[in-house]
């Protein structure tokens, strides 16, 4: 197949009603009739709800007013657990809890109104920490307040011990952290009896949207219909919550008859919606003199919030990716999502992996210089080679070559030199600077059985003008799905990428090709679209209307000849996994992920030890991603994780008070402007993934992964303290360093 | 609120055309471009000035929208996304914009744009530095800016070429 779309850098499919200011998001929507919508919450962390109480002053009678009581069906987010209500009606569990909507024409009254419900609630004990969670200081899921618990065992840790000649122990830990996607949360919903309930909305996933007002409405599935909008960005955050946004505007379009619109404002967003689980890991690691791994003990804990959501898939990639892209001969991973009476925390790109990662990255510098060696002589001793086994005991079948990959990192980075400068330039120096690194993986796809699981489908179709659509679920929200799966399906065919047309993610018209999610966009679902679009070619050629190799305007012909004559031109494709795939979900052992990418990130830092400040000032991200379907596209969505990624490290802090957050609002949760982030230098080393589309794998949560470890390990190397917990803001950096000067004392 | 207060008549130039809209004169330029003009291109990201998506030119100076009180447009002239390409014909930034990848989820590019058209009008040439504090007061969470810094460099080369497109 020639590749004339694929590998370049074409100009975004929707690219041109993105700078024109054309481009419809949901709030941009407008329909006469149109009612605005508001979420009364809970103001107090846990407990029972006694009465709701709404105040004088307001015309109430006006107003379309919503409880649990009106919710035709079952009272229930539908996701993996059914513990979350769409409103709570007994029992408050976290405390942005919604409890009343509130629908009005007019938004400033219904503000006022919002702020004079109160809801009378019968405070019970609430916990805020894994610690107190796992103490159970009260339980509030389940006998022991655990989601859910994976434990990963491969060879024999308590026996291998005995062979270690060291063993190193760490804790580490990272903070919840806001997706911030710039367009808030938002959803225009219609219901009613006879048509039943559309949507339209900014959301990464229309099928689970789907899933979750079938549950809530006790409607037939063709009853419900959900559109996606332009997204401004989800990154995670439109993964799961948006089914809430859905939910209640639904709920009130049901009663009041009237189209209803709820967008969230940034406060809300921040405050309400969920953000990355916190962590906690501990590791103990025992090493020979001579720098090989003998076994590793994992126990990692997030913190899930208040209800089951999205934790337990979390967990588990947090639970795989926990050892790093090293061979571990023995190795534990105990693994638990606890409950805590937080709103629930979430998806967020990497999803697990960026806290495990951070971990293991850090501790890896530790055992380094337990063992006397350099950070990149100890990794190379222990890498993850072709034909040993991961943490899953998955057979790695592929030419991983970290040594390459650390090579050309050091080499574009300059490290040994500056390492050394540095050395030579601190002491004395009230600037002192750094450079580290982390060496890690990201599995592509959904875990084990979940591609599997999912079946995704595809549909490709030509119109008699020989326009191509692309029919999936798929949603673009800025990493270039339109973009990508145009290219793909171009190339397929032979056509221009003009001639394809991507069709708007809409539950009523489009095959359900999964969730935008787990970096397999491009490489499972464009896969699929490839097939797909194949298999349009198949039909043409098989028909005697076409011969293999054809000119645009032969394809043209041929579709407008095969519709006159045959029908529609339709060509569906069916996700199959690659041959030879197993994977255990009781032993939580096999293959975990089709394929991985690879990578070595360097951080350069600046460290001011008199205001405690670090700053990064270079940055080097070298990867392996199969090969390049469009290179602008993915050197940004590297830059921007890697963005995200110095927030999660040094700026972005959730301020936490009794479960709620604090600090709502962009002025006072930092996260990085033009001016804080460093020039981010992206290489790519390619080597054909053969189930990815030309080779690709997928590439979106790689880049968030890495960077707050080469960061910290930055920090370390510049100031020589030993930082354990992100952010390293400046109050974390001067506990720390105040504790290395106590311990030299 | 609006019980003491009226609604007043605001004129003003936007995009070049002359506009008339009943607003309260406090309420925010930002709603009264969305929501009485139908210039839905202007997006609200904060509420608070912190993000810069609604960023426009009011009197050739760039503003956050969010926070400019409705009385103060009465007589402005207005510059918002919808008026930076010409027709059909895109303004330098906003090619240079497609070409290099300054748009992803297209949410901050109206103010990106904004914000980047006002400060080629500033500094023609601008160094590194001046892009950077050029673009600090507007958040992108997308593109890690790299791929906005190449835009604006590239839009002023181009406008080097071409002459004085940036306008």
């Amino acid at each position: 197949m020639e590749e004339k779309f694929f590998g370049h850098s074409v100009i975004r499919k929707e690219g041109r009603e993105k700078v024109t200011g054309r481009a419809r998001y949901v709030d941009d929507l407008a329909f006469p009739e149109m009612i605005h919508g508001v979420t009364v919450r809970s103001s107090i962390a846990r407990g029972r709800i006694r009465g709701i109480r709404y105040g004088e002053g307001i015309p109430w009678s006006e107003f379309t007013i919503v409880t649990a009581a009106d919710i035709p069906g079952k009272n229930e987010i539908a996701l993996i657990e059914h513990d979350q209500p769409c409103l709570a009606s007994e029992v408050i569990n976290h405390p942005e809890e919604p409890i009343v909507l509130l629908a009005h024409p007019d938004r400033y009254l219904l503000e006022e109104a919002r702020r004079a419900v109160q809801i009378d609630v019968e405070p019970l004990p609430a916990i805020f920490s894994m610690e107190d969670s796992i103490a159970k200081r009260a339980v509030i899921f389940g006998e022991d307040n655990v989601f859910k618990a994976y434990h990963l065992e491969k060879g024999d840790v308590d026996a291998a011990w005995a062979k270690a000649d060291i063993i190193v122990e760490g804790e580490y830990r990272t903070a919840a952290q806001e997706q911030l996607y710039i367009e808030n949360q938002g959803m225009i919903a219609t219901a009613n009896p006879a048509d039943g309930v559309t949507i339209w909305g900014s959301l990464q996933c229309p099928y689970y949207v789907h899933k979750a007002l079938v549950a809530l409405f006790g409607l037939p599935a063709e009853k419900i219909r959900v559109i996606q909008a332009e997204t401004g960005g989800g990154f995670g955050g439109k993964e799961e919550y948006p089914s809430i946004i859905a939910a209640h505007a639904a709920l009130l379009a049901w009663k009041s008859g009237k189209r209803v619109k709820i967008i969230y404002d940034r406060a809300e967003d921040m405050v309400a919606t969920t953000k990355r689980h916190p962590s906690r890991t501990r590791h103990r690691t025992g090493v020979t003199r001579d720098g090989k791994l003998v076994a590793m003990d994992i126990d990692f804990v997030i913190d899930g919030g208040a209800y089951a959501t999205l934790s337990s898939v979390v967990l588990s990639r947090g639970t795989i990716h926990g050892a790093g892209p090293y061979f571990v001969p023995n190795l534990r991973v105990q693994a638990r999502a606890v409950a805590t009476n937080a709103p629930p925390h979430g998806a967020f790109r990497g999803f697990g992996a960026p806290q495990a990662i951070f971990a293991v990255e850090r501790h890896m510098d530790q055992v380094a210089r337990a063992v006397n060696l350099t950070p990149e002589e100890f990794r190379r001793r222990n890498f993850l080679r072709k034909g040993q086994t991961t943490a899953t005991g998955q057979l790695v079948n592929e030419d991983v070559n970290f040594d390459a990959l650390l090579d050309r990192a050091f080499r574009e980075s300059d490290y040994h030199a500056k390492r050394e400068r540095f050395a030579r330039e601190n002491p004395g120096a009230t600037i002192k600077r750094g450079i580290g690194f982390a060496s890690f993986m990201h599995g592509a796809g959904f875990t084990g059985s979940g591609e599997v699981y999912l079946a995704s489908v595809v549909e490709v179709e030509a119109t008699r003008e020989g326009i191509v659509r692309v029919l999936a679920a798929s949603t673009e929200i800025g990493q270039g799905a339109n973009t990508i799966f145009s290219q793909i399906a171009a190339d397929a065919l032979g056509i221009s990428y003009d001639r394809i047309e991507i069709a708007r993610p809409d539950t009523g018209a489009v095959p359900n090709s999964g969730p935008t999610v787990a970096s397999r966009t491009s490489m499972v679902v464009g896969h699929l679209v490839e097939t797909a679009a194949l298999g349009i070619k198949r039909q043409l050629v098989d028909s005697g209307l076409l011969c293999d190799a054809c000119t645009e305007d032969e394809f043209v012909r041929a579709c407008k000849r095969y519709i006159e004559t045959r029908g529609p031109l339709r060509s569906r494709t069916q996700y199959e996994p690659p041959p030879g795939l197993q994977w255990n979900d009781k032993t939580y052992s096999g293959d975990a992920y089709g394929t991985y990418a690879w990578a070595v990130y360097v951080a350069e830092v600046a460290v001011d030890t008199v205001t405690f400040e670090a700053r990064v000032t270079d940055f080097v991200a070298v990867q392996e991603i199969g090969k390049v379907i469009h290179p602008v596209l993915a050197a940004g969505q590297i830059e921007g994780g890697v963005a995200q990624a110095i927030g999660m490290a040094l700026y972005e802090n959730v301020v936490w008070r009794d479960g709620r957050m604090a600090n709502g609002q962009m002025t006072n949760y930092i996260m990085p402007t033009a001016a804080d982030i460093p020039p981010i230098r992206v290489f790519f080393e390619e080597q054909p993934y053969p189930f990815g589309p030309h080779g690709a794998k997928g590439i979106g949560e790689l880049p968030m992964d890495g960077p707050a470890p080469a960061i910290v390990n930055a920090i370390e190397n510049a100031t020589g303290i030993c930082v354990r917990e992100i952010p390293a803001t400046p109050e974390v950096m001067m506990e720390a360093m105040t504790e290395k000067a106590g311990a030299l004392a | 609120m609006p019980e003491t207060v009226s609604r007043i008549s605001i004129a003003c130039r936007v995009n070049g055309e002359p506009r008339r809209a009943e607003a309260y004169p406090m309420a925010r330029l930002l709603d009264v471009l969305r929501e009485e003009m139908h210039l839905t291109g202007t997006k609200e990201g904060c509420g608070e000035g912190e993000c810069g998506a609604c960023a426009v030119l009011l009197n050739g100076a760039i503003v956050n929208s969010c926070l400019v009180p409705a009385i103060e447009a009465d007589g402005a002239d207005i510059r918002t996304i919808e008026g930076i390409a010409r027709g059909d014909q895109l303004n330098a930034v906003q090619e240079a914009f497609l070409e290099c990848g300054g748009a992803q989820c297209g949410i901050c590019t109206p103010g990106m744009i904004i914000a980047s058209v006002a400060l080629l009008e500033r500094h023609p040439h601008p160094s590194n530095a001046e892009i950077r504090e050029g673009l600090a007061g507007n958040l992108c969470r997308c593109t890690g800016y790299q791929k906005i810094f190449v835009a604006v460099v590239r839009a002023c080369e181009s406008a080097s070429e071409k002459g004085p497109a940036i306008r």
